[in-house]
C-alpha cells in the first residue's frame, strides 16, 4: 500500500466509521428497518408547514451570511493589513463569541438592548420618560444580528489568513498603471480574495442553515428551522420516520449547496504567490490608513458589547460590584452530587478540547491533501463537508445506538464527545488549509525535489512554513468548536465529564439570581480560558521562518 | 510522516475505544435528565450499604432520556431510568422498556400519586406547573395577579405572557394540559380559542424554560411580566437569592385547573444486570433519607407523606385545585393537543 493511499483511506476511513455508520443506523431504525417508504417524505413535502420552513431555513442562512461577510471582511482587512499594539488579544476576542452558549449570548443581547438593558436605559436618561426605545428582542432582526454576530470570526480568521500572505505585487502593478485604490481592491485584490472569501462563506451559511439555538433562544418559537422541526419530532413526538426523513431532507440540500460551492471553488482558484507578512505589512502609513484602522478596531469592540454587557452583569450584585458570584461559584456548600469545582470543569473542556484539535488537525490535513491533489475533487469536497450539514440530533442518537455493544460500547465514555467534537471541527482545518493548499505553485515542491530534497523535508521546508497560519486559524476553530459545544455534551453528561457550556446549564435550569449571576460568571470564565487559549495557539506559529 | 501520525491516532482511537467498553460489577447506572439533583452524601450511604459504585447518567432533558432509553431497549447503558412524568409516562409504558416493581413503601404514597397500577414506574417526587408573576413588574402596571385565565386575553395582559413551547418542554406541555382541563375541548369556548386569543394579545412562545424564565421574565430584565414556571419557584428565588430576602420577588398564580400536577417516578430497565442493586434504589430512593434530601436540591416535593420538606417551601404554595386529566388520557391525545396548538399558534 502506498503512503498516499494511506493518506486518502485515513480520512475515508473516520468518515465512514464515525460519521455514515451512525447516520445510517439510526436511519435504519427510523424508519423501522423494513421497507424504506416514501410517507413520510410524502408527509413532508404535502404538508405546507414543513415546505415553510424549510424556504425560512434556506433565505435565514443566505441573508445572514450575507451580513456576515459585511461584518467580517473590513476587520480581515484589519487583521491582514496592519500591526498594532494588543493585536493579538483583539484577534483572540474577536473569535470569542463563536463559543459562547447561546442562552448566555442571547442574555447578553438582552442585557445590553432588552426593555431594561443598558441601550434603552441609556436613552432613558439622556431623553428621559418619553424617550424611543429599541425594541428588537424576538424579532428576525435579532436574528440576523445574533448569526452575523456568532460566525463573523470564521470570515475575519480564514480570509485574513489567507490574506494576511498574499503578494502585493498585483496591486502594486495596478497602482502603477494608474488604478487607483477603490478599483484595485474591486478588480485586482478582491478577485485574489475569493478563494478564501468562498471558503469562510460556505461555513458561515452551512453553520446558519442547521441552526438551532441562536434562533430559538432570540427569536422565540415562531422561528423555527428544519433542525428544530426534527428535534421537536424526534424528541417530543416521538415520530422517528418523519425526523429521519426530514433530516434526509436537510441532508440533501446541503449537499446540494455544497456541490454547488465546491464546483465554484474548483473553478475559482487561483495560483498565488506568498510572502512573509512582514512584507506586506504597511510599514509607512498614511493618515487615512491610521484613521480607518482605527475605525475597524472601534466597530470591532461595538460587535463585542453583548460580552461586554455580560461581563458587567457577572460583576453586579445588588450590594453594587464585586466578584460574589465567582466566590459562589468556587464554594461547594450544598454537598451537591453534581457539583465540580470550576478547575475540574475548566480541566475537562480543555483536556476534550485539545483531544478534539488534535483529531481534527490529523484528519482534516490529510483530506484537505486528498481534496487539493486531484483535479476532479468537488464530490469529494462536498463528501468530507457532510458532518458539519447533518442534523445534530438525528447523528447524536445514532452514535448512541451505532457504537452500543462490545468492543466499541462508547456510551458511558469521553470517547464518544471527543469523535463528536473532531467530526464538526475538521471541516474548519479543511476550509482554511485548501485555499493556500490549491493556491501553492507546484514549481516550489518540484524544485525542492529536483534538488535532491526528500518528500519530508519538502514537507517540513517548503509546504509546513506555508500552511502553518492556514492549519493554526484550523486549530483556533477546532478548539473553540470543542469549548463551546453543548448538545453532545448535555447527551451524555456523566459529573466527571461536566465541561464548562453544561456546568453554565447546570446553573441556569434553576430559578434565582445567584444563580443567574454564578452562570454568567462561569461564562467570564470560558471567555477567559478560550481567549488565553486562542493566544496560546497563535504563539506557535513558525518563528524560524518569519511571519508567515 | 503525516500517515504515521494519521495512523497512530486511528490506532489510538480504537484502543481506546475498545477499552472504555464494560462494566465494572457491582455498578449501579441510573440514567435522568439534566434536572436531577441530589447529595453527593445520600448516594455515598447507598453506596456503601450495597458495596456498590452508582453511576449518574444525564441524557439530556426527560424526552430525550426517554427516547435514548427506547432506542437503547434490550441492551440499555442504564439499569434504571428516573424522571418519566406523567406526561411521557404512557410512550415509556408502551414501548415496554421497564421491569414491574412494587416496593413495599408503596404504602407511604398517597394514592393520587401513584402513576402506574402495572408497577412498572414507581412515583418519587411531584411538583406543580402554573404561571409566576414578578411582583415588581405588576405593581408598575397597576395590575393584581390574574384570577382566571380568561383575564389574559383582554387588553391589560397584553404582550405580558411568555410560555414553553409544548413541543419542546416539560414545562410547556403541562401548562398547555391544564389549558385543556381548564377550558375542555369541545366547548363553545374551547382551549384552542383561548391561546387564539392569546396569540393576538401578544403571547410569546420559548423552547425551553431557562430562555423563557432568564431572557423574557421582567425580574430579569425582559419585557413579559408572567411566565408558566413551577410552584417553588418563589421559594427558589429566596434561597438562591444574590443577597439574603425574605420576600420573593415572584409569585405564584394558582388558579383551580390551571395548574398541572406533574409526578416523576422511576423504572428498571428491561435487560439490566443488576436487578437487585436496581430495586435496592427503588426502596432507598422512597426512604426518608433520600425523600428529604432531594427537595431542597430540585424544588419539588417527596411523595412519601412521612417525609418533610426545608424550611424555605413555605415561600412555595401548594395549588389546591390542579387539573384533573389522567395520565392515559395523556397519552392518548398528547400528539394531537401539540399539533391543535402548532396549528393555533404557529401557522
Amino acid at each position: 500500500m502506498t503512503a498516499t493511499r494511506l493518506l486518502t483511506i485515513g480520512p475515508l476511513a473516520f468518515l465512514a466509521l464515525f460519521f455514515a455508520y451512525p447516520l445510517l443506523s439510526i436511519l435504519a431504525r427510523s424508519f423501522g428497518g423494513g421497507a424504506f417508504g416514501l410517507q413520510p417524505f410524502e408527509a413532508i413535502l404535502g404538508d405546507g408547514y414543513y415546505i415553510g420552513r424549510i424556504w425560512f431555513t434556506v433565505w435565514q442562512a443566505a441573508v445572514s451570511t450575507g451580513l456576515t461577510l459585511l461584518l467580517g471582511l473590513p476587520a480581515a482587512y484589519l487583521f491582514a493589513k496592519h500591526g498594532f499594539p494588543g493585536k493579538t488579544v483583539l484577534t483572540a476576542l474577536t473569535t470569542l463569541p463563536f463559543i459562547m452558549p447561546t442562552i448566555v449570548v442571547a442574555m447578553g443581547f438582552v442585557a445590553l438592548l432588552g426593555p431594561q438593558g443598558l441601550v434603552n436605559n441609556a436613552l432613558m436618561s439622556v431623553f428621559g420618560e418619553g424617550a424611543p426605545q429599541v425594541n428588537i428582542t424576538n424579532t428576525l432582526t435579532i436574528i440576523f444580528m445574533a448569526h452575523a454576530f456568532y460566525n463573523y470570526a470564521i470570515v475575519v480568521r480564514i480570509v485574513s489568513a489567507f490574506w494576511a500572505n498574499l503578494t502585493p505585487r498585483f496591486g502594486e502593478s495596478a497602482a502603477m498603471l494608474g488604478a487607483g485604490r477603490v478599483q484595485t481592491f474591486f478588480q485586482v485584490t478582491l478577485p485574489l480574495l475569493m478563494p478564501a472569501i468562498w471558503s469562510s462563506a460556505v461555513l458561515v451559511f452551512v453553520f446558519s442553515f442547521t441552526s438551532f439555538g441562536v434562533v430559538l433562544v432570540l427569536g422565540g418559537s415562531t422561528f423555527a428551522t428544519l433542525e428544530v422541526s426534527i428535534y421537536e419530532l424526534t424528541v417530543k413526538l416521538f415520530r422517528l420516520e418523519v425526523a429521519g426523513a426530514l433530516a434526509i431532507v436537510q441532508l440533501v440540500f446541503t449537499t446540494a449547496f455544497l456541490l454547488i460551492y465546491t464546483r465554484l471553488q474548483t473553478k475559482g482558484a487561483v495560483v498565488v504567490t506568498f510572502v512573509p507578512q512582514n512584507v506586506i505589512l504597511r510599514r509607512k502609513r498614511s493618515t487615512r490608513d491610521i484613521v480607518v484602522a482605527a475605525g475597524i478596531v472601534i466597530a470591532l469592540l461595538v460587535i463585542l458589547s453583548p460580552l461586554w454587557a455580560l461581563i458587567i452583569r457577572a460583576l453586579s450584585t445588588p450590594d453594587g460590584y464585586s466578584l460574589a458570584h465567582y466566590g459562589a461559584l468556587f464554594s461547594d456548600d450544598r454537598d451537591s452530587f453534581f457539583y465540580r469545582s470550576p478547575q475540574k470543569v475548566i480541566w475537562n473542556s480543555v483536556r476534550f478540547a485539545l483531544a478534539s484539535m488534535g483529531i481534527a488537525l490529523v484528519v482534516g490535513t490529510a483530506a484537505a491533501y486528498v481534496i487539493a491533489g486531484r483535479r476532479r475533487s468537488s464530490i469529494r469536497d462536498a463528501l468530507f463537508m457532510l458532518p458539519l450539514g447533518v442534523s445534530a440530533v438525528t447523528l447524536g442518537f445514532g452514535f448512541l445506538i451505532a457504537f452500543n455493544r462490545q468492543p466499541i460500547d462508547l456510551r458511558g465514555s469521553w470517547v464518544i464527545l471527543v469523535i463528536a467534537h473532531s467530526l464538526v471541527a475538521y471541516p474548519f482545518v479543511i476550509r482554511s488549509l485548501l485555499p493556500v493548499l490549491r493556491g501553492m505553485p507546484p514549481h516550489l515542491k518540484e524544485s525542492a525535489a529536483l534538488l535532491g530534497a526528500s518528500p519530508r523535508s519538502v514537507f517540513l521546508h517548503i509546504e509546513l512554513p506555508l500552511i502553518t497560519r492556514a492549519l493554526l486559524v484550523g486549530a483556533t476553530f477546532a478548539f473553540a468548536i470543542s469549548m463551546g459545544e453543548f448538545g453532545a455534551s448535555m447527551l451524555l453528561v456523566r459529573p466527571e465529564f461536566t465541561t464548562i457550556p453544561v456546568a453554565i446549564f447546570r446553573l441556569l435550569a434553576q430559578p434565582g439570581a445567584s444563580n443567574l449571576g454564578q452562570a454568567l460568571a462561569m461564562s467570564t470564565l470560558l471567555m477567559a480560558v478560550v481567549a488565553a487559549g486562542f493566544m496560546a495557539i497563535e504563539r506557535l506559529r513558525y518563528r524560524n521562518l518569519g511571519s508567515f | 510522516m503525516r500517515i504515521q501520525i494519521a495512523l497512530a491516532a486511528l490506532v489510538l482511537i480504537a484502543a481506546l475505544t475498545a477499552a472504555c467498553g464494560g462494566r465494572e460489577d457491582n455498578e449501579l447506572v441510573i440514567m435522568t435528565h439534566d434536572s436531577f439533583d441530589i447529595s453527593e452524601a445520600v448516594i455515598k450511604e447507598f453506596e456503601l450499604a450495597n458495596d456498590a459504585t452508582v453511576v449518574i447518567q444525564k441524557a439530556g432533558d426527560a424526552g430525550e432520556a426517554l427516547v435514548r432509553a427506547i432506542l437503547e431497549k434490550g441492551n440499555p447503558s442504564a439499569d434504571l431510568l428516573y424522571g418519566i412524568d406523567n406526561t411521557y409516562l404512557g410512550r415509556a409504558l408502551e414501548q415496554e422498556i421497564f421491569d414491574p416493581y412494587e416496593p413495599d413503601l408503596l404504602g407511604a404514597v398517597p394514592a393520587r400519586f401513584i402513576l402506574d397500577d402495572t408497577g412498572h414506574v414507581t412515583p418519587i417526587d411531584y411538583g406543580y406547573v402554573n404561571l409566576n408573576y414578578g411582583v415588581a413588574a405588576l405593581a408598575e402596571l397597576g395590575l393584581s395577579p390574574p384570577t382566571t385565565l380568561e383575564e389574559l386575553t383582554t387588553s391589560a395582559w397584553e404582550g405580558q405572557v411568555v410560555v414553553q413551547n409544548p413541543a419542546s418542554s416539560s414545562p410547556g406541555l403541562a401548562f398547555l394540559i391544564a389549558t385543556v382541563d381548564y377550558f375542555g375541548e369541545n366547548d363553545d369556548y374551547d382551549y384552542l380559542d383561548f391561546w387564539r386569543d392569546l396569540k393576538e394579545n401578544g403571547l410569546l412562545v420559548k423552547d425551553g424554560w431557562s430562555d423563557a424564565y432568564y431572557t423574557d421574565f421582567a425580574p430579569y430584565g425582559g419585557d413579559r411580566s408572567l411566565v408558566v414556571s413551577y410552584a417553588t419557584s418563589p421559594a427558589a428565588e429566596v434561597f438562591f437569592a444574590a443577597a439574603p430576602i425574605d420576600v420573593p420577588p415572584t409569585g405564584n398564580v394558582l388558579i383551580d385547573k390551571a395548574t398541572f400536577l406533574q409526578i416523576e417516578g422511576i423504572g428498571i430497565l428491561k435487560g439490566t444486570n443488576s436487578k437487585n442493586l436496581a430495586k435496592n434504589f427503588i426502596d432507598y430512593a422512597l426512604g426518608l433519607r433520600f425523600q428529604e434530601d432531594f427537595p431542597g436540591k430540585m424544588f419539588v416535593y417527596p411523595v412519601n407523606e412521612d417525609a418533610k420538606t426545608p424550611d424555605f417551601f413555605k415561600f412555595a404554595e401548594e395549588p389546591t385545585r390542579p387539573a384533573d386529566i389522567s395520565a392515559q388520557e395523556i397519552s392518548e391525545k398528547r400528539e394531537s393537543w401539540i399539533q391543535n396548538w402548532t396549528e393555533v399558534v404557529f401557522r
